[in-house]
Protein backbone atom coordinates (compact mmCIF):
# COMPACT_ATOMS: atom_id res chain seq x y z
CA UNK A 1 0.00 0.00 0.00
CA UNK A 2 2.91 2.58 1.16
CA UNK A 3 5.12 1.35 -2.29
CA UNK A 4 1.84 2.08 -4.03
CA UNK A 5 1.52 5.47 -2.94
CA UNK A 6 5.29 6.18 -3.32
CA UNK A 7 5.08 4.71 -6.94
CA UNK A 8 2.06 6.84 -7.77
CA UNK A 9 4.43 10.29 -5.83
CA UNK A 10 7.42 9.84 -8.04
CA UNK A 11 5.37 9.11 -10.92
CA UNK A 12 3.19 12.86 -10.31
CA UNK A 13 6.66 14.58 -9.74
CA UNK A 14 8.31 13.50 -12.77
CA UNK A 15 4.88 14.43 -14.71
CA UNK A 16 5.41 17.80 -12.90
CA UNK A 17 8.76 18.67 -14.13
CA UNK A 18 8.16 17.19 -17.00
CA UNK A 19 5.72 19.63 -17.73
CA UNK A 20 7.69 22.31 -16.12
CA UNK A 21 10.27 22.00 -18.57
CA UNK A 22 8.16 22.00 -21.25
CA UNK A 23 6.60 24.99 -19.92
CA UNK A 24 10.19 26.56 -19.73
CA UNK A 25 10.94 25.53 -23.10
CA UNK A 26 8.02 26.76 -25.28
CA UNK A 27 8.48 30.40 -23.41
CA UNK A 28 11.10 30.82 -25.80
CA UNK A 29 14.40 33.30 -24.87
CA UNK A 30 12.93 33.89 -21.33
CA UNK A 31 13.08 29.87 -20.38
CA UNK A 32 16.40 29.49 -22.24
CA UNK A 33 17.75 32.12 -20.18
CA UNK A 34 16.47 30.45 -16.51
CA UNK A 35 17.56 27.25 -18.02
CA UNK A 36 21.21 28.94 -18.28
CA UNK A 37 21.03 30.60 -15.24
CA UNK A 38 20.18 27.29 -13.54
CA UNK A 39 23.10 25.27 -14.99
CA UNK A 40 25.64 28.54 -13.53
CA UNK A 41 23.86 28.30 -10.31
CA UNK A 42 25.44 24.43 -10.49
CA UNK A 43 28.04 25.24 -11.31
CA UNK A 44 28.65 27.74 -8.80
CA UNK A 45 26.99 25.31 -5.94
CA UNK A 46 29.85 22.85 -6.84
CA UNK A 47 32.44 25.25 -6.76
CA UNK A 48 31.08 26.64 -3.13
CA UNK A 49 31.22 22.78 -1.92
CA UNK A 50 34.62 22.09 -3.56
CA UNK A 51 35.58 25.12 -1.25
CA UNK A 52 34.34 24.21 1.61
CA UNK A 53 36.16 20.82 1.06
CA UNK A 54 39.51 22.28 0.07
CA UNK A 55 39.03 24.83 3.52
CA UNK A 56 39.29 22.02 5.71
CA UNK A 57 41.78 19.84 3.54
CA UNK A 58 44.12 23.00 4.06
CA UNK A 59 43.22 23.48 7.77
CA UNK A 60 44.44 19.48 7.68
CA UNK A 61 47.54 19.77 5.69
CA UNK A 62 48.67 23.02 7.76
CA UNK A 63 47.67 21.24 11.01
CA UNK A 64 50.73 18.77 9.76
CA UNK A 65 48.29 15.16 9.75
CA UNK A 66 49.28 14.07 6.69
CA UNK A 67 52.83 12.58 6.60
CA UNK A 68 53.32 13.26 2.84
CA UNK A 69 52.71 17.13 3.14
CA UNK A 70 55.44 17.08 6.11
CA UNK A 71 57.85 15.41 3.90
CA UNK A 72 57.95 17.37 0.81
CA UNK A 73 60.92 18.14 -0.90
CA UNK A 74 61.17 21.13 -1.84
CA UNK A 75 64.38 20.73 -3.71
CA UNK A 76 62.34 19.62 -6.72
CA UNK A 77 60.88 23.55 -7.29
CA UNK A 78 64.01 25.69 -8.28
CA UNK A 79 61.91 28.42 -9.38
CA UNK A 80 58.73 29.16 -8.59
CA UNK A 81 56.40 31.79 -10.24
CA UNK A 82 53.65 33.29 -8.79
CA UNK A 83 51.24 35.18 -10.97
CA UNK A 84 48.45 37.24 -9.13
CA UNK A 85 45.53 39.36 -10.62
CA UNK A 86 46.66 42.96 -11.01
CA UNK A 87 43.59 44.15 -8.73
CA UNK A 88 44.25 41.46 -6.30
CA UNK A 89 47.83 42.52 -6.39
CA UNK A 90 47.45 45.53 -4.33
CA UNK A 91 46.67 43.47 -1.31
CA UNK A 92 50.04 44.10 -0.33
CA UNK A 93 49.84 42.91 3.15
CA UNK A 94 48.22 39.52 1.58
CA UNK A 95 51.50 39.60 -1.17
CA UNK A 96 53.83 39.62 1.90
CA UNK A 97 51.95 37.03 3.74
CA UNK A 98 52.57 34.69 1.17
CA UNK A 99 56.07 35.49 0.71
CA UNK A 100 56.39 34.39 3.86
CA UNK A 101 54.78 30.99 3.40
CA UNK A 102 56.86 30.49 0.43
CA UNK A 103 59.57 31.49 2.56
CA UNK A 104 58.78 29.48 6.11
CA UNK A 105 58.35 26.44 3.21
CA UNK A 106 61.91 26.53 2.32
CA UNK A 107 62.06 28.07 -1.15
CA UNK A 108 64.29 30.45 -2.11
CA UNK A 109 63.63 31.99 -5.71
CA UNK A 110 60.46 33.14 -6.34
CA UNK A 111 59.28 34.96 -9.34
CA UNK A 112 56.27 37.44 -8.85
CA UNK A 113 54.22 38.27 -11.71
CA UNK A 114 51.58 40.93 -12.60
CA UNK A 115 49.65 42.42 -15.51
CA UNK A 116 50.19 46.02 -15.25
CA UNK A 117 52.94 46.36 -13.00
CA UNK A 118 50.62 47.06 -9.64
CA UNK A 119 54.11 44.35 -7.67
CA UNK A 120 56.73 46.33 -9.43
CA UNK A 121 55.71 49.16 -7.29
CA UNK A 122 55.45 47.59 -4.04
CA UNK A 123 58.85 45.29 -5.19
CA UNK A 124 61.10 47.75 -2.56
CA UNK A 125 58.49 47.37 0.75
CA UNK A 126 58.19 43.83 0.24
CA UNK A 127 61.67 43.23 -0.10
CA UNK A 128 62.35 45.93 2.85
CA UNK A 129 59.21 44.32 5.41
CA UNK A 130 60.76 40.73 4.69
CA UNK A 131 64.69 42.15 4.99
CA UNK A 132 63.72 43.27 8.82
CA UNK A 133 61.54 40.64 9.55
CA UNK A 134 64.34 38.50 9.39
CA UNK A 135 66.59 40.89 10.90
CA UNK A 136 64.80 40.82 14.38
CA UNK A 137 63.68 37.57 14.05
CA UNK A 138 67.74 35.65 13.21
CA UNK A 139 70.68 36.77 15.62
CA UNK A 140 72.89 39.46 13.59
CA UNK A 141 75.66 37.16 13.38
CA UNK A 142 73.92 34.15 11.95
CA UNK A 143 76.15 33.26 9.44
CA UNK A 144 72.75 31.73 7.76
CA UNK A 145 71.02 34.51 7.36
CA UNK A 146 71.73 35.26 3.78
CA UNK A 147 71.24 31.75 2.63
CA UNK A 148 67.56 32.01 3.87
CA UNK A 149 66.88 35.06 2.09
CA UNK A 150 64.27 34.89 -0.55
CA UNK A 151 65.41 35.80 -3.88
CA UNK A 152 62.67 38.15 -5.32
CA UNK A 153 62.47 38.80 -9.05
CA UNK A 154 59.16 41.05 -9.93
CA UNK A 155 58.10 40.89 -13.72
CA UNK A 156 54.80 42.54 -15.21
CA UNK A 157 53.63 42.12 -19.09
CA UNK A 158 55.75 44.61 -20.60
CA UNK A 159 58.81 42.02 -19.68
CA UNK A 160 56.69 39.16 -22.14
CA UNK A 161 56.04 39.99 -25.45
CA UNK A 162 57.72 43.24 -25.73
CA UNK A 163 60.73 41.86 -24.16
CA UNK A 164 61.08 39.24 -27.21
CA UNK A 165 60.59 42.63 -29.83
CA UNK A 166 63.50 44.11 -28.01
CA UNK A 167 65.58 40.85 -28.43
CA UNK A 168 64.52 40.63 -31.80
CA UNK A 169 65.65 43.99 -32.50
CA UNK A 170 68.81 43.51 -31.46
CA UNK A 171 69.52 40.49 -33.57
CA UNK A 172 68.33 42.55 -36.08
CA UNK A 173 71.64 44.88 -35.50
CA UNK A 174 73.85 42.36 -34.89
CA UNK A 175 72.73 39.64 -37.43
CA UNK A 176 70.68 41.30 -40.69
CA UNK A 177 71.65 45.27 -40.68
CA UNK A 178 75.96 44.48 -39.76
CA UNK A 179 76.35 41.33 -41.77
CA UNK A 180 75.94 40.56 -45.42
CA UNK A 181 75.22 37.19 -44.72
CA UNK A 182 71.76 36.37 -47.30
CA UNK A 183 69.61 34.40 -44.61
CA UNK A 184 70.72 33.92 -41.09
CA UNK A 185 70.13 31.21 -39.20
CA UNK A 186 68.76 32.29 -36.14
CA UNK A 187 67.92 29.63 -33.63
CA UNK A 188 66.34 29.11 -30.19
CA UNK A 189 69.68 29.84 -28.57
CA UNK A 190 70.26 33.19 -30.23
CA UNK A 191 67.05 34.33 -28.98
CA UNK A 192 68.03 32.67 -25.65
CA UNK A 193 71.25 35.05 -25.96
CA UNK A 194 69.38 37.83 -27.12
CA UNK A 195 67.20 38.39 -24.21
CA UNK A 196 69.94 37.68 -21.57
CA UNK A 197 71.99 40.84 -23.81
CA UNK A 198 69.16 42.80 -22.44
CA UNK A 199 68.80 41.76 -18.89
CA UNK A 200 66.92 38.59 -18.76
CA UNK A 201 68.56 36.47 -17.22
CA UNK A 202 66.18 34.30 -14.84
CA UNK A 203 65.80 30.69 -15.10
CA UNK A 204 62.28 29.27 -16.49
CA UNK A 205 60.06 28.86 -13.09
CA UNK A 206 59.39 24.95 -12.84
CA UNK A 207 56.12 25.76 -11.11
CA UNK A 208 53.43 28.82 -11.49
CA UNK A 209 50.71 29.46 -9.25
CA UNK A 210 47.63 31.34 -10.26
CA UNK A 211 46.27 33.46 -7.55
CA UNK A 212 43.19 34.97 -9.03
CA UNK A 213 39.66 34.63 -10.57
CA UNK A 214 40.41 33.14 -14.14
CA UNK A 215 42.68 29.95 -14.48
CA UNK A 216 45.01 32.00 -16.61
CA UNK A 217 48.73 33.33 -17.02
CA UNK A 218 47.55 36.56 -17.81
CA UNK A 219 50.89 37.14 -19.96
CA UNK A 220 53.44 35.54 -18.49
CA UNK A 221 56.69 36.20 -20.35
CA UNK A 222 55.86 33.34 -22.75
CA UNK A 223 59.53 32.17 -23.66
CA UNK A 224 59.89 31.39 -19.56
CA UNK A 225 56.88 28.58 -19.58
CA UNK A 226 57.19 26.13 -21.90
CA UNK A 227 57.27 22.84 -19.95
CA UNK A 228 55.88 25.29 -15.97
CA UNK A 229 53.55 23.38 -14.38
CA UNK A 230 50.39 25.86 -14.15
CA UNK A 231 48.18 25.79 -11.17
CA UNK A 232 45.37 27.75 -9.95
CA UNK A 233 44.62 28.66 -6.39
CA UNK A 234 41.70 30.95 -6.50
CA UNK A 235 41.59 33.99 -5.45
CA UNK A 236 44.20 35.83 -3.47
CA UNK A 237 41.92 36.87 -0.73
CA UNK A 238 41.37 33.36 0.40
CA UNK A 239 44.84 31.93 0.00
CA UNK A 240 45.70 29.17 2.72
CA UNK A 241 49.00 27.52 3.66
CA UNK A 242 47.23 23.95 3.42
CA UNK A 243 46.34 24.65 -0.34
CA UNK A 244 50.20 26.40 -1.16
CA UNK A 245 51.82 23.32 0.34
CA UNK A 246 49.25 20.41 -1.43
CA UNK A 247 50.67 22.42 -4.91
CA UNK A 248 53.92 22.37 -4.29
CA UNK A 249 53.79 18.14 -2.82
CA UNK A 250 51.49 17.83 -6.46
CA UNK A 251 54.27 19.04 -8.45
CA UNK A 252 56.70 16.77 -7.07
CA UNK A 253 54.71 13.95 -8.11
CA UNK A 254 54.56 15.52 -11.67
CA UNK A 255 56.73 13.25 -14.13
CA UNK A 256 57.56 15.02 -17.47
CA UNK A 257 58.50 13.42 -20.41
CA UNK A 258 59.46 16.84 -22.40
CA UNK A 259 57.53 15.29 -25.84
CA UNK A 260 59.67 12.06 -25.80
CA UNK B 1 19.69 16.45 -26.72
CA UNK B 2 22.60 17.66 -27.12
CA UNK B 3 20.92 20.72 -29.49
CA UNK B 4 19.21 21.84 -27.01
CA UNK B 5 22.02 22.02 -24.59
CA UNK B 6 23.80 23.88 -26.97
CA UNK B 7 20.66 26.41 -27.68
CA UNK B 8 20.70 26.82 -23.81
CA UNK B 9 25.03 27.40 -23.60
CA UNK B 10 24.18 29.79 -26.16
CA UNK B 11 22.30 32.33 -24.15
CA UNK B 12 26.02 33.24 -22.77
CA UNK B 13 29.32 34.08 -25.10
CA UNK B 14 30.58 31.48 -26.91
CA UNK B 15 34.48 31.17 -27.15
CA UNK B 16 35.27 32.09 -30.63
CA UNK B 17 38.47 29.53 -30.64
CA UNK B 18 38.89 26.45 -28.33
CA UNK B 19 42.66 24.91 -28.74
CA UNK B 20 43.15 21.08 -27.51
CA UNK B 21 46.61 19.63 -26.50
CA UNK B 22 45.49 15.69 -27.57
CA UNK B 23 47.24 14.07 -24.95
CA UNK B 24 46.83 10.93 -23.66
CA UNK B 25 46.63 8.54 -26.74
CA UNK B 26 49.74 5.94 -25.72
CA UNK B 27 48.28 5.91 -22.14
CA UNK B 28 44.67 4.79 -23.84
CA UNK B 29 46.46 2.24 -25.87
CA UNK B 30 47.64 0.58 -22.99
CA UNK B 31 44.92 0.87 -20.58
CA UNK B 32 42.67 -0.96 -23.03
CA UNK B 33 45.65 -3.20 -24.09
CA UNK B 34 46.14 -1.97 -27.57
CA UNK B 35 48.98 -0.97 -30.16
CA UNK B 36 50.18 2.33 -29.86
CA UNK B 37 48.84 3.25 -33.27
CA UNK B 38 45.23 2.12 -32.41
CA UNK B 39 45.40 4.74 -29.25
CA UNK B 40 45.92 6.95 -32.11
CA UNK B 41 43.60 6.69 -34.09
CA UNK B 42 41.09 6.45 -31.28
CA UNK B 43 42.48 10.10 -30.51
CA UNK B 44 41.36 10.80 -34.32
CA UNK B 45 37.54 9.99 -33.81
CA UNK B 46 38.07 12.13 -30.65
CA UNK B 47 39.25 14.57 -32.34
CA UNK B 48 36.36 14.40 -35.21
CA UNK B 49 33.58 14.30 -33.09
CA UNK B 50 35.23 17.32 -31.07
CA UNK B 51 35.14 19.14 -34.39
CA UNK B 52 31.51 18.49 -35.03
CA UNK B 53 30.43 19.40 -31.41
CA UNK B 54 32.40 22.44 -31.83
CA UNK B 55 31.17 23.40 -34.81
CA UNK B 56 27.59 23.29 -33.78
CA UNK B 57 27.93 25.13 -30.95
CA UNK B 58 29.30 28.13 -32.85
CA UNK B 59 33.03 28.02 -31.96
CA UNK B 60 34.56 29.52 -35.29
CA UNK B 61 37.96 27.88 -34.55
CA UNK B 62 39.51 25.45 -33.00
CA UNK B 63 43.38 24.44 -32.91
CA UNK B 64 44.81 20.95 -32.10
CA UNK B 65 48.39 20.26 -31.21
CA UNK B 66 48.58 17.23 -33.21
CA UNK B 67 52.56 16.53 -32.58
CA UNK B 68 55.27 18.83 -31.64
CA UNK B 69 58.62 19.20 -32.46
CA UNK B 70 59.60 17.95 -29.57
CA UNK B 71 58.11 14.83 -30.45
CA UNK B 72 60.25 13.95 -33.07
CA UNK B 73 62.65 12.69 -30.02
CA UNK B 74 60.40 9.68 -29.58
CA UNK B 75 61.23 6.41 -31.14
CA UNK B 76 61.90 6.46 -34.81
CA UNK B 77 58.91 3.79 -36.04
CA UNK B 78 56.73 5.57 -33.26
CA UNK B 79 57.34 8.76 -35.28
CA UNK B 80 56.89 7.16 -38.75
CA UNK B 81 53.51 5.46 -37.34
CA UNK B 82 52.50 8.80 -36.40
CA UNK B 83 53.55 10.49 -39.23
CA UNK B 84 51.66 7.52 -41.58
CA UNK B 85 48.38 8.34 -39.67
CA UNK B 86 48.61 11.67 -40.58
CA UNK B 87 49.21 11.41 -44.10
CA UNK B 88 46.35 8.63 -44.17
CA UNK B 89 43.91 11.28 -42.13
CA UNK B 90 45.09 14.26 -44.71
CA UNK B 91 43.95 12.12 -47.76
CA UNK B 92 40.97 11.25 -46.32
CA UNK B 93 40.18 15.06 -45.71
CA UNK B 94 40.60 15.16 -49.46
CA UNK B 95 37.28 13.12 -49.68
CA UNK B 96 34.32 14.57 -50.08
CA UNK B 97 32.00 12.49 -48.03
CA UNK B 98 34.85 13.47 -45.34
CA UNK B 99 33.53 15.03 -42.29
CA UNK B 100 35.67 18.00 -43.44
CA UNK B 101 33.79 18.59 -46.55
CA UNK B 102 30.14 17.91 -44.92
CA UNK B 103 30.84 20.49 -42.22
CA UNK B 104 32.72 23.12 -44.55
CA UNK B 105 36.26 22.68 -42.68
CA UNK B 106 38.65 25.21 -43.54
CA UNK B 107 42.19 23.60 -42.45
CA UNK B 108 45.44 25.19 -42.08
CA UNK B 109 48.99 23.35 -41.14
CA UNK B 110 50.34 25.40 -38.51
CA UNK B 111 54.34 24.95 -37.80
CA UNK B 112 57.44 24.54 -39.36
CA UNK B 113 56.69 22.42 -42.08
CA UNK B 114 59.97 21.38 -44.22
CA UNK B 115 60.75 19.31 -41.06
CA UNK B 116 58.12 16.94 -42.02
CA UNK B 117 58.71 14.29 -45.12
CA UNK B 118 57.82 15.30 -48.08
CA UNK B 119 54.54 13.22 -48.83
CA UNK B 120 52.86 14.38 -45.30
CA UNK B 121 54.08 18.14 -46.40
CA UNK B 122 52.95 17.83 -49.74
CA UNK B 123 49.55 16.06 -48.35
CA UNK B 124 48.64 19.05 -45.92
CA UNK B 125 49.46 21.79 -48.91
CA UNK B 126 47.10 20.33 -51.02
CA UNK B 127 44.98 19.90 -48.14
CA UNK B 128 44.66 23.63 -47.29
CA UNK B 129 44.05 24.51 -51.11
CA UNK B 130 41.28 21.98 -51.02
CA UNK B 131 39.72 23.39 -48.11
CA UNK B 132 40.51 27.10 -48.67
CA UNK B 133 36.61 27.70 -49.65
CA UNK B 134 35.01 26.29 -46.93
CA UNK B 135 33.94 28.77 -44.32
CA UNK B 136 31.67 27.04 -41.72
CA UNK B 137 34.93 26.57 -39.15
CA UNK B 138 38.57 26.54 -39.08
CA UNK B 139 40.72 23.82 -37.96
CA UNK B 140 44.31 24.55 -36.98
CA UNK B 141 46.39 21.62 -36.73
CA UNK B 142 49.55 22.29 -35.19
CA UNK B 143 52.51 19.65 -36.59
CA UNK B 144 56.09 20.09 -36.41
CA UNK B 145 55.20 23.05 -33.78
CA UNK B 146 56.76 24.50 -30.92
CA UNK B 147 55.74 28.32 -29.46
CA UNK B 148 59.53 29.32 -29.26
CA UNK B 149 60.17 27.84 -32.87
CA UNK B 150 57.27 29.72 -34.20
CA UNK B 151 58.54 33.24 -32.05
CA UNK B 152 62.14 32.35 -33.50
CA UNK B 153 60.52 32.06 -36.89
CA UNK B 154 58.48 35.31 -36.50
CA UNK B 155 61.49 37.19 -35.35
CA UNK B 156 63.48 35.69 -38.35
CA UNK B 157 60.94 37.16 -40.79
CA UNK B 158 60.34 40.38 -39.26
CA UNK B 159 64.58 40.82 -39.70
CA UNK B 160 64.31 40.08 -42.84
CA UNK B 161 61.57 42.35 -43.86
CA UNK B 162 62.70 45.08 -41.77
CA UNK B 163 66.42 44.47 -43.75
CA UNK B 164 64.67 44.23 -47.36
CA UNK B 165 62.82 47.96 -46.15
CA UNK B 166 66.31 49.42 -44.78
CA UNK B 167 67.75 48.69 -48.04
CA UNK B 168 65.07 49.56 -50.43
CA UNK B 169 64.55 52.66 -48.29
CA UNK B 170 67.29 54.11 -47.44
CA UNK B 171 70.13 53.37 -44.13
CA UNK B 172 69.06 56.13 -42.36
CA UNK B 173 65.37 56.17 -42.60
CA UNK B 174 65.42 52.11 -41.61
CA UNK B 175 67.43 52.26 -38.54
CA UNK B 176 64.79 54.78 -36.36
CA UNK B 177 62.40 52.28 -36.45
CA UNK B 178 62.61 49.61 -33.95
CA UNK B 179 61.41 46.18 -34.17
CA UNK B 180 57.56 46.03 -32.26
CA UNK B 181 55.68 43.05 -31.16
CA UNK B 182 52.92 44.06 -34.09
CA UNK B 183 56.19 43.20 -36.50
CA UNK B 184 56.47 39.77 -34.23
CA UNK B 185 53.04 39.07 -34.49
CA UNK B 186 52.72 39.87 -37.80
CA UNK B 187 54.38 36.50 -38.74
CA UNK B 188 53.36 34.30 -36.38
CA UNK B 189 52.09 30.92 -37.85
CA UNK B 190 49.20 31.28 -35.62
CA UNK B 191 48.14 34.72 -37.15
CA UNK B 192 45.88 33.17 -39.43
CA UNK B 193 43.25 33.33 -36.11
CA UNK B 194 42.87 35.13 -33.23
CA UNK B 195 43.94 34.30 -29.72
CA UNK B 196 42.43 31.39 -28.50
CA UNK B 197 39.68 31.34 -25.52
CA UNK B 198 40.40 28.28 -23.83
CA UNK B 199 42.79 26.07 -24.22
CA UNK B 200 42.40 22.37 -22.91
CA UNK B 201 44.70 19.31 -22.09
CA UNK B 202 43.57 16.20 -21.49
CA UNK B 203 44.94 13.66 -18.83
CA UNK B 204 45.15 16.17 -16.16
CA UNK B 205 48.37 17.57 -17.10
CA UNK B 206 48.92 21.12 -16.30
CA UNK B 207 51.50 22.45 -18.11
CA UNK B 208 51.73 23.88 -21.76
CA UNK B 209 54.29 22.20 -23.66
CA UNK B 210 55.42 24.92 -25.62
CA UNK B 211 52.17 25.15 -27.03
CA UNK B 212 50.58 28.73 -27.54
CA UNK B 213 52.64 29.88 -25.41
CA UNK B 214 52.51 33.58 -26.54
CA UNK B 215 48.48 33.73 -27.31
CA UNK B 216 47.44 32.64 -24.25
CA UNK B 217 47.79 35.63 -22.16
CA UNK B 218 43.87 35.98 -22.11
CA UNK B 219 43.01 32.34 -22.45
CA UNK B 220 41.16 29.64 -19.71
CA UNK B 221 43.21 26.60 -19.20
CA UNK B 222 41.73 23.72 -18.50
CA UNK B 223 42.69 20.05 -17.64
CA UNK B 224 39.93 17.55 -17.36
CA UNK B 225 41.80 13.87 -16.26
CA UNK B 226 40.08 12.18 -18.94
CA UNK B 227 42.61 10.91 -21.39
CA UNK B 228 41.98 12.55 -25.39
CA UNK B 229 40.30 9.35 -26.46
CA UNK B 230 37.88 9.40 -23.57
CA UNK B 231 36.99 13.09 -24.04
CA UNK B 232 33.15 13.66 -24.85
CA UNK B 233 30.30 16.37 -25.02
CA UNK B 234 30.57 17.09 -20.97
CA UNK B 235 34.12 17.83 -20.99
CA UNK B 236 33.53 20.51 -23.87
CA UNK B 237 30.00 21.54 -21.94
CA UNK B 238 31.71 22.42 -18.47
CA UNK B 239 34.91 24.16 -20.04
CA UNK B 240 32.62 26.38 -22.50
CA UNK B 241 30.73 27.46 -18.64
CA UNK B 242 33.64 28.07 -16.87
CA UNK B 243 34.48 30.45 -19.67
CA UNK B 244 31.38 31.74 -19.69
CA UNK B 245 31.77 32.25 -15.71
CA UNK B 246 35.25 34.41 -16.20
CA UNK B 247 33.69 35.98 -19.24
CA UNK B 248 33.61 39.70 -17.80
CA UNK B 249 36.67 39.61 -16.60
CA UNK B 250 38.79 38.17 -19.68
CA UNK B 251 36.92 41.42 -21.75
CA UNK B 252 37.99 43.72 -19.16
CA UNK B 253 41.70 42.23 -19.15
CA UNK B 254 41.57 42.07 -23.27
CA UNK B 255 40.74 45.54 -22.91
CA UNK B 256 43.39 46.47 -20.76
CA UNK B 257 45.93 44.81 -22.57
Amino acid sequence: MFLRWLEATILDFGDEMHKVYMWIWSSGDLGLRLLWHILHLILSTWYFIIGLMGSVESFLISSGLFKRYRDLDISKVQYLAVAIDSDEALQTLKVLELLRWLEAIGLRKVCLYDTAGVLKKSKEALTLLLKNERMSSETASDPLVEEKCLSLEVISFSDGKQAVAKAADVLLKKHYLSSNTEKPKLTESDMTDALGAIGYREPDPDLMLIYGPARCHMGFPAWRIRYTEILHMGPLKSMKIGALIKAIHRYTMVHQNYGT
Amino acid sequence: MRKSLFRILSVGPIPNHIAFILDGNRRYAKKRNLNEGMGYRAGFLSLMTLCKYCCELGVKYVTIYAFSIDNFKRKPHEVDAVMDLMLEKIQGMLKEESIVSQYGVRVYFIGNLELLNEHVRQAAVKAMEATSNNDKIVLLICVAYTSTDEIVHAARESCEAKRARVRSSGAREGNEEELKVVDIERHMYMGVAPDPDILVRTSGETRLSNFLLWQTSNCVLYSPRALWPEIGLRHLVWAVLNYQRVFPLLERRRKQM
